[in-house]
């Protein structure tokens, strides 16, 4: 989904508003309702088993644009937690409303259904050179825009297997199970000169590659 | 005659946020202790503090140095450091030419169990669009100036692999012990924005 949320490289904000060490950390919820953020999230997608994490950040990226970036942190999960609520039929908007006392405004509903895993390929291997598949998906990607159709290098590939995010993230529990993949890639090639000299490394599911065509691959 | 619904909020956040709490109590929904809980685990089990030890000791002990840059899940388990959002550790080795620093910028991904939940300014819009583009400049805004040979590489945490950045042991820490090698391993350390420093 090509929304607000997808910041990497985003231009156009000032500081980061922070300077080194100089937070104790010691008090981790500045305000006291900030804990109910993940832990009625946790009640729904962990004691209730009512929806994924996957399902979680997409209903975060659905939240309606200009509330996005009017919300805080953790309000965007109780949002989120509550839109999946609604959706899956646990409770209701106007049990919301009521609660509150004004219109409890939800996130904007899924625009797709997600998409399935590309399975039966063999696994890529340290080394070799890969391409973000050149593809839009409506729903539910961790990709990041920037590294959409851009080449790099595999460093890892994990031992363990995850559900498919664009599946799973829609809440289809038949979801594939692949092994994501630390792909690196020079930050000259993704922003040219307009950008710091570097690497970026993005940690992405085996069904967002391909084998690069080595007839394309210019040494270096 | 019925007004149109405001789609404005006048409400507060926490409004919200006690409200939805309201409504799951009130449907019986929340199991007894199931908040106070996590709270406990978010608020003091999972701090930098543990991540803190993991790098002391991989300063002092070369083997569980290796076994950390090998399998950093087997070496945070040891410690009893895993979890939600820590279930796929990766330690990310800095070099006197490789500085490594970690960000989500798609949402907020952190390894909960050995840095603790993420600060504010990591779950910022400013963090998280400008780290990956302009990393060194980003860095040398935050206080922490890499020599221009020092190569900056950005770990964007956007699956399940959850990292810590094991940064090089600092001058003049040689005769320190591995406790106060700790006290040297901040949560910004942790993440990679600063260098470790002596005194």
């Amino acid at each position: 989904m090509d929304g607000f949320h997808d910041l990497g490289g985003f231009q156009g904000f000032g500081k980061v508003p922070h300077t080194i060490n100089s937070l104790s950390y010691k008090q981790v919820f500045k305000q006291d309702w900030e804990h109910l953020a993940y832990s009625l999230m946790f009640i729904g997608a962990d004691h209730m088993k009512l929806f994924s994490v996957d399902e979680v950040r997409h209903a975060v990226e659905r939240l309606d644009v200009r509330q996005h970036v009017g919300t805080e942190y953790y309000e965007r999960y109780v949002i989120a937690t509550a839109t999946l609520m609604v959706e899956k039929g646990v409770i209701t908007q106007a049990e919301l409303d009521e609660a509150l006392g004004s219109h409890f405004k939800l996130a904007n509903p899924a625009h797709a259904s997600g998409r399935p895993a590309i399975t039966g390929r063999a696994p890529f291997e340290v080394g070799d050179r890969v391409v973000v598949r050149d593809e839009y998906v409506a729903g539910h990607i961790r990709v990041p825009a920037y590294v959409r159709g851009k080449e790099g290098v595999i460093q890892h590939r994990t031992t363990h297997l995850w559900p498919f995010p664009d599946a799973i993230g829609h809440g289809d529990l038949t979801a594939a199970h692949q092994p994501s993949y630390h792909v690196e890639f020079r930050v000259k090639d993704l922003w040219g000169d307009a950008a710091d000299d570097g690497f970026v490394v993005v940690d992405l599911f085996e069904s967002y590659l391909d084998k690069a065509d080595r007839s394309q691959v210019v040494s270096a | 005659m019925s007004t149109p619904v405001s789609t404005a909020t006048t409400s507060t956040p926490g409004e919200r946020a006690r409200a939805l709490f309201a409504v799951l109590k009130n449907k019986d929904l929340i199991p007894e202790g199931y908040i106070e809980q996590i709270t406990q685990l978010m608020e003091h089990d999972w701090s930098p503090e543990n991540g803190a030890r993991v790098v002391a000791k991989a300063w002092v002990d070369p083997q569980f140095r290796a076994l950390l840059l090998k399998d950093a899940t087997a070496a945070c388990a040891q410690f009893g450091y895993t979890g939600p959002q820590g279930e796929y550790v990766v330690a990310l080795e800095d070099t006197p030419d490789l500085k490594n620093v970690i960000v989500c910028s798609l949402c907020s991904c952190t390894n909960w169990p050995v840095l603790g939940l993420p600060p504010e300014w990591y779950k910022g819009f400013e963090f998280r669009a400008r780290l990956v583009r302009e990393g060194r400049t980003v860095l040398r805004e935050l206080g922490t100036e890499l020599p221009s040979d020092v190569v900056v590489k950005v770990w964007d945490t956007s699956a399940e692999s959850r990292y810590l950045v094991l940064p090089v042991r600092p001058q003049g820490s040689e005769n320190m012990s591995e406790e106060a090698l700790q006290k040297l391993v901040t949560k910004d350390v942790l993440i990679g924005v600063a260098l470790p420093r002596v005194g």
